[in-house]
């Protein structure tokens, strides 16, 4: 696994379709053996789930507010201002709350796991656990990416909450709305559907970034200028995974 | 030779094996015997490919032509299973201890025996203990690893593989970046290691000091093969000039004028 992406990319085409089944197995191998991963994936969820709540609420707070004023600015004179309440509600469960997490978490996240399992692969600390026989997918990769790929989602849900709380406070503060008229726009429009649909993208951005963190510091060589490039690129494909995902989900699920 | 059981050798052969990186071509046809119960040290250049050739014993490498057998059985040809059954007879000490700095001592050395499942939670303790104790770092117990000096935590590496009484250790470069009195340390801990524990041993080094005070048998490494092996009073009076050079620590003439010419230090 380690030489696995040098590999990959260096290899003919024929041989990457064999290389990517051959991992694949791996993977799967990987994923059976809850023996090992089972025991690490609470302390993963805490530390890449829970310790991200607060920049995850912090983004979401502005969000709220951006997209009340914004909206109310947009609106005025034109729609009836309740809209405040739908564009809020819509934009932060279906997009805004999503999207923004996920490249917050991307940089939070994806960067702290890269930059991990690259210092450990040039400390030689990832040989030393295949020397005890472990199954380093097993060990390292799948309890990340299995945390990330549950607390992706929670964490998204309490951005949600979070942006239009933001919102609700900021328009029967600073805008000339009243809270039955903001729930009334927010309630006008709502599907449940609004809600699973952020929330399944948000667990495939949880998939996505964790795993190429993964992959990026497991690929890492030659020493800290090494884990510096691999944890840049942990981040920026974890961005571009985010967007790419985001425009996937839209064709699909809408 | 090794013992033969059921067949199979008891020992640790190197059969032509050839290891390039890109253009690099580290291992070239490499063949080399290690015969139970004994320590081979392999010496040679900075950058020979020593530690190239350590890792393909444990799988961590695997060749691009040519095998390596442990035991009769073909590294490389391992499935999963087996070769986690392989790994578990191997120690590995790394150049640099390889810690897991995350990790307290004693949380390094049981990790290992904890995923054997071998031993009851009271035994583990145990054989902490005593392995901390063989190593001389009795009460280190709960010192994360960057709390501790280099030499420690080479011995804190050596702990952590034979804390897993493994019928092979394989030492890679276990003296490099020690002043002279911890070098001698680790020698010594070495020498008790196969004393105590019988165990066979590679250790991979360019240390002289090192290679006669622990080494039964010494294999040169020159140009990705061996140049030479034999015992180590045969390799402190060969007549090859190439080992002489290495062995005596003498600059080539040539390469000192290079580097004097360019401005590079030695």
């Amino acid at each position: 696994m380690n030489s696995f992406a040098t590999t990959l990319r260096e290899s003919a085409p024929g041989q990457r379709v064999a290389q990517l089944g051959a991992s694949a197995l791996v993977s799967a191998r990987a994923l059976r053996d809850a023996r090992t991963w089972g025991p690490l994936l609470a302390g993963q969820m805490r530390r890449l789930g829970v310790d991200s709540i607060p920049i995850a609420l912090f983004i979401a707070v502005f969000t709220g507010i951006v997209l009340a004023l914004l909206s109310s600015y947009i609106f005025t004179g034109a729609v009836p201002l309740y809209f405040v309440g739908a564009l809020v509600g819509k934009t932060v469960m279906m997009e805004l709350g999503p999207v923004l997490t996920g490249m917050a978490l991307a940089g939070r996240v994806g960067a702290n796991i890269a930059a991990e399992l690259g210092t450990m692969k040039v400390t030689e600390q990832v040989d030393a656990l295949e020397t005890l026989a472990f199954d380093t997918r097993a060990y390292l990769v799948v309890p990340r990416v299995l945390a990330g790929t549950l607390m992706f989602p929670v964490i998204t849900a309490l951005a949600m909450a979070m942006g239009v709380l933001a919102g609700w406070v900021t328009a029967i503060n600073l805008l000339d709305l009243s809270t039955p008229e903001f729930v009334k726009g927010l309630k006008m429009f709502y599907k449940f559907k609004d809600i699973w649909f952020g929330l399944v993208k948000s667990a495939s951005f949880g998939m996505a970034v964790t795993l190429l963190g993964c992959l990026q510091g497991l690929a890492t060589s030659g020493g800290a200028a090494g884990v510096g490039h691999r944890t840049t690129r942990a981040v920026v494909l974890g961005c571009e995974a985010i967007l790419v995902l985001d425009a996937f989900w839209a064709l699909v699920l809408l | 030779m090794g013992k033969w059981v059921d067949g199979r050798s008891e020992m640790i052969r190197f059969e032509g094996v050839c290891k390039r990186f890109g253009e690099k071509v580290v291992l070239d046809e490499f063949t080399l015997d290690v015969p139970e119960g004994q320590t081979t040290v392999i010496i040679g250049a900075s950058g020979s490919g020593k530690s190239v050739a350590l890792k393909h014993v444990v799988g961590l490498l695997e060749p691009d032509a040519g095998r390596v057998e442990v035991d009769g059985l073909v590294v490389h040809e391992l499935d999963w299973e087996a070769l986690s059954d392989l790994r578990a007879r191997i120690g590995f000490v790394f150049q640099f201890a390889a810690l897991f700095d995350s990790m307290t001592v004693e949380e390094n050395i049981r990790l290992g025996l904890e995923r054997r499942r071998q031993l009851s939670g009271a035994d583990i303790s145990a054989r902490v203990t005593e392995s901390l104790q063989l190593v001389g770092l009795d009460g280190s117990e709960h010192r994360l690893p960057a709390e501790l000096s280099g030499g420690m935590r080479k011995r804190v590496g050596i702990a952590r593989a034979i804390a897993l009484r493994p019928k092979y250790i394989l030492y890679d470069e276990p003296t490099t970046g020690l002043d002279p009195v911890t070098s001698a340390v680790i020698d010594r801990l070495m020498v008790r290691v196969r004393e105590e524990l019988g165990t066979t041993a590679i250790v991979v080094t360019h240390d002289m000091r090192s290679a006669y005070t622990i080494g039964d048998r010494i294999a040169m490494l020159h140009e990705g093969r061996v140049r030479a092996v034999d015992g180590v009073q045969e390799i402190q009076r060969t007549t090859d000039p190439v080992v002489r050079q290495f062995i005596e620590g003498r600059p080539d003439e040539a390469g000192v004028e290079a580097m004097v010419v360019t401005g590079r230090s030695a």
